[in-house]
């Protein structure tokens, strides 16, 4: 008898509960972050074997421009500080303040995006899209699917500003976004490996 | 509101560990954008300074923006980085070296 | 409007097809009339389809993956029909672009949609009742990994009766799987069914890795869990590192295929070969997903059925370990031939041979377990002891395979046919039959006829022996896999013995179906009222038959290894009065199943380039995930009133038993 637990000890309704749920979730997604680390990890090592096979067609140096480049690294920068702030809000328990700080990450997400869409738009227009040649493959894919993640990213965040907005800072919607937190930062360390990789190493 | 705290995020950062990550970032990401757009070192150099800065980047955004640290309430979180990275270095480096022998043997031009 | 889709997609110029089809929609509209006519739709409604209790869920993936097994089995039975009425110079029956569907289809129904549901369904049953935990960490992600895996099966079934299947064998390589060469949809089907199916794993991945190391019950320590639990914990890990190859390697294809790129073409500079390394970088850690659970399974069966703990504990556990480090750096061996050289070559064949070592390690663990323990052969240890035979046979081939010299001639041989399925059957399927055997009372509540079960053991193993043993003789004559037709008499007799064998597993599996037939009919007889009918020695057994839908009242404190052994010879009763508390529980939804219908529509559009509907899908996908996550009320909690009810009653039924 004496073996079976309390039942105090085990009562889940408790605060402590909610907070072990929320802990878990966040574990939860952050081992989902891992798994989406060696599906990135896939497409680089795809990219650094074909990224030589031009067809004839261009190569690293001639397509890519590294101020528009780091223009855009800026952006994503800085959209994770603006991320970052929204967190400290939400500590804080200022929803206004919470909500602002998202919008911005939100705009800085879409600039990026959109940069990245006319760059791919020009590349795309002179005949250099991803179908010319092995290394186009990988660049438009690896980059792309970078962009793919923002925008996931983004479409999440404006349903969580959406759900902040009705509900309030709930413990649900608490940790949402430090899940979305967890994802938004990876996204950033992803395009470092990115602009190193592809655009630093393919220009020099 | 207190059941916030501790749980979402255990080890949340402070504005001052977000502006020190970002002075970092920035100082880690201009450089190698500099050495690159304005070549001044000879390559190998260069590119050994840009891989590094992105590593050390990398472990600067792990530590100020997802606040990963040593302590219990992390353990399996760094656990779990480390063997992916393990991982993922396995699957990128052993194969490059399978298609570069591949090609190689292939008597590839 | 329909895209590549006309009524012309549906093979009506193929007997065997139509057959098919016309005796499975006559078997589906027979379940659907009885369904009916009992009166039970509300009730699988209800209490199966909208279910997030991982019991209820494990049980459903197994009912697909026998259905599934069902199909494999029917493919493997044409191929053999076909060698053996072929090998005279004959054509047979099965052109080649339908025989080449056909052992597509075999393997990738066998490995995704058989062996990988009846995994993750006993990993389901069992462990969060092994860890004493009330369910896994995320309920709802568990139902939505099964339905997106009955979407993937869905789709396979589809490229039946709609369209055709893939002809590129189970792993698809490229340039052969790409746009060139595979212009039609059976690649595609092969794509989207994977993928669709490939999410859902890598969820159940992460929620088994979360749930076993956060939600084990107060004292079990990670070294105090039982093996299997272990194994999962294991197989977890190798699914989480490795589906994600999977998932970027056939995205790659799927680019290559619908816009044009060159990942794996052969013009404007793709390179096939990087498809192969990438597959296997998958691939290998797959069947290692197969096997550790299988292991686990016999490790615990052993230990029961000796009536003595497990030997070498913390052997198994490293050597689990072990396997799941090292089964990443071996893969090489899947292509040895394709050109890397000696130096990679050597590199991958001797890791390929270390990694035997683990193996062989557990081996010696579960023998001298049976070594001077009283042992009891019912069914579960008698696929144990075939698995034991047959694995380490297996095993040894795969050894010989390793050395790349010998692989040079032994490629894509019968040898290798034999191989695999020599541990695939010897040791997956024997594990996940032993699983099904051993753990069936506990769901269900009454034990399966015991002896139809013996009969299906003898024949599955006797029959897996004439089935397979041939082949290895017959690599040596020279015969390759996958051949249609040939012209070579000398290998008629062992054909013929094959034949013979895949004759005496059906007499297996008939027994099977049997089985189940007259064990549900006499399910009064074989009540288990204890919760314990074999004398177990894990907590599992400690909860009823089956155990009430959350699972503990209160969770059991552990003190040690076997903690339920440890709570037997402690006289303590597992079923007490108590002050119980209030039980914090998840709703059963729909959204699971709506979220994966919506995918499989989605997938389906891609399939036949039904561009406008693939986007209805997408955005329907999408927005069932938000609909989900707006939904305030997706827990409750069992009054304290309800759990003393239905404690009190197993108290009663223990007393009576």
């Amino acid at each position: 008898m004496s073996n079976l637990v309390q039942p105090n000890a085990t009562a889940p309704e408790s605060e402590h509960g909610h907070s072990d749920a929320s802990s878990m979730t966040l574990f939860g997604f952050w081992i989902y972050l891992m798994t989406d680390c060696i599906l990135f990890a896939t497409l680089f090592a795809t990219y650094a074997v074909l990224g030589q096979s031009v067809a004839g067609g261009p190569g690293a140096a001639d397509i890519f421009e590294l101020p528009y480049v780091l223009t855009e690294t800026f952006i994503l920068l800085f959209s994770s500080i603006t991320y970052g702030f929204a967190m400290l809000a939400l500590s804080a328990g200022q929803k206004q303040k919470v909500l602002a700080w998202l919008g911005l990450t939100f705009v800085l997400g879409l600039a990026f995006i959109g940069m990245e869409i006319h760059e791919f738009q020009k590349l795309i227009g002179e005949g250099y899209g991803p179908d010319r040649s092995a290394f186009l493959t990988g660049f438009f894919t690896l980059v792309g699917t970078h962009g793919l993640h923002v925008t996931a990213g983004l479409i999440w965040m404006a349903v969580v500003m959406f759900q902040v907005q009705r509900n309030g800072l709930t413990m649900v919607n608490a940790t949402r976004m430090g899940c979305l937190s967890l994802f938004w930062h990876f996204l950033d360390v992803v395009w470092i490996c990115v602009f190193t990789v592809v655009y630093l190493f393919g220009v020099m | 509101m207190s059941n916030l705290h501790g749980s979402v995020d255990a080890s949340h950062g402070s504005v001052k560990s977000y502006l020190t990550g970002f002075v970092l970032s920035v100082i880690l990401t201009v450089i190698p954008f500099a050495l690159v757009m304005y070549p001044t070192l000879p390559k190998p150099v260069t590119a050994a300074v840009v891989a590094i800065f992105a590593v050390i980047q990398v472990v600067v955004h792990l530590i100020y923006f997802l606040h990963l640290n040593f302590s219990p309430h992390q353990r399996w979180n760094v656990t779990a980085l480390v063997f992916s990275t393990v991982v993922i270095a396995l699957l990128v480096g052993l194969s490059l070296w399978i298609m570069y022998s591949v090609h190689h043997n292939m008597l590839a031009h | 409007m329909f895209g590549k889709l006309t009524l012309e997609a549906i093979p009506t110029d193929e007997p065997i097809i139509m057959w098919t089809l016309a005796v499975v929609a006559l078997i589906a509209l027979a379940g659907i009339a009885a369904i009916t006519y009992y009166r039970k739709w509300a009730y699988l409604w209800n209490e199966w389809f909208t279910s997030v209790d991982h019991k209820r869920i494990g049980v459903m993936y197994i009912v697909v993956g026998l259905v599934m097994l069902l199909r494999g089995f029917s493919d493997a039975i044409m191929m053999r029909t076909q060698q053996a009425m072929a090998s005279d110079g004959s054509p047979g029956y099965l052109p080649p672009e339908h025989y080449d569907q056909i052992f597509t289809a075999h393997g990738v129904i066998m490995i995704f949609f058989m062996a990988m549901p009846l995994v993750v369904g006993l990993m389901n049953i069992v462990v969060p009742l092994q860890i004493g935990a009330r369910d896994v960490a995320f309920p709802f992600l568990n139902a939505l990994s099964f339905w997106l895996f009955v979407a993937g099966a869905m789709l396979v079934n589809v490229s039946l009766a709609v369209g055709e299947f893939a002809r590129t064998g189970w792993v698809a390589y490229p340039p052969l799987s790409g746009l060139s060469y595979s212009p039609g949809v059976g690649v595609d089907y092969y794509i989207w069914s994977l993928q669709i199916s490939g999410v859902g794993t890598l969820l159940t991945g992460v929620n088994f890795f979360v749930t076993i190391l956060k939600m084990r019950t107060p004292g079990m320590t990670l070294f105090r869990m039982p093996v299997f639990t272990w194994t999962v914990l294991c197989t977890a890990v190798l699914i989480l590192a490795s589906f994600p190859i999977l998932t970027a390697t056939l995205f790659m294809l799927s680019l290559d295929r619908y816009l044009d790129m060159h990942f794996f073409t052969n013009e404007l500079g793709g390179n096939p070969m990087m498809y192969v390394n990438l597959i296997w970088a998958w691939g290998h850690p797959e069947v290692y997903i197969l096997i550790l659970p299988a292991f686990g399974i016999f490790s615990e069966v052993a230990s029961t059925f000796s009536r003595k703990r497990l030997f070498g504990y913390h052997s198994l556990v490293w050597a689990t370990i072990v396997i799941t480090i090292l089964s990443f750096i071996v893969w090489v061996h899947h292509f040895f031939t394709m050109g890397s050289g000696a130096n990679v070559n050597a590199f991958f064949g001797i890791m390929t041979m270390i990694i035997a070592v683990p193996t062989g390690v557990k081996i010696f663990t579960w023998l001298f377990t049976m070594y001077r323990g009283r042992v009891r052969f019912e069914t579960p240890m008698l696929w144990t002891v075939g698995f034991i035979v047959t694995f380490s046979i297996g095993g040894m081939t795969g050894v010989l395979l390793a050395v790349p010299g010998a692989d040079f001639l032994l490629h894509n041989s019968l040898f290798l046919i034999a191989h695999f399925h020599n541990v695939i059957i010897g040791g997956a399927v024997f594990g996940y039959m032993c699983g099904l055997t051993y753990w069936f009372p506990k769901a269900f509540g009454f034990k399966l006829h015991d002896r139809l079960g013996r009969a299906a053991f003898w024949c599955w193993i006797i029959g897996f022996y004439f089935a397979f043993m041939p082949s290895y003789f017959l690599s040596f004559m020279g015969m390759t896999r996958r051949l249609n037709h040939f012209n070579v008499p000398e290998w008629e007799p062992w054909l013929l013995a094959e034949l013979l064998g895949v004759g005496i597993i059906l007499c297996g599996v008939s027994c099977q179906i049997l089985q189940f037939y007259f064990s549900i009919r006499q399910r009064h007889q074989n009540r288990d009222l204890t919760g314990d009918p074999w004398d177990g020695r894990t907590l599992e057994w400690s909860t009823a038959s089956p155990p009430p839908f959350y699972n503990f009242a209160q969770q059991p404190v552990v003190e040690g290894i076997d903690a339920y052994w440890g709570m037997k010879e402690r006289g303590q009763k597992t079923a007490v009065e108590a002050d119980f508390q209030n039980i914090h529980m998840p709703r059963n939804t729909a959204m699971g199943l709506v979220i994966s219908l919506f995918s499989l529509i989605m997938c389906f559009a891609l399939v036949w380039h039904i561009w406008w509907l693939a986007i209805v899908g997408l955005v329907a996908t999408i927005g069932g995930v938000i609909w989900r996550s707006a939904d305030d009320d997706i827990d409750y909690y069992v009054p304290a009133e309800e759990v003393a009810r239905i404690e009190n009653q197993r108290i009663k039924m223990l007393a009576e038993a």
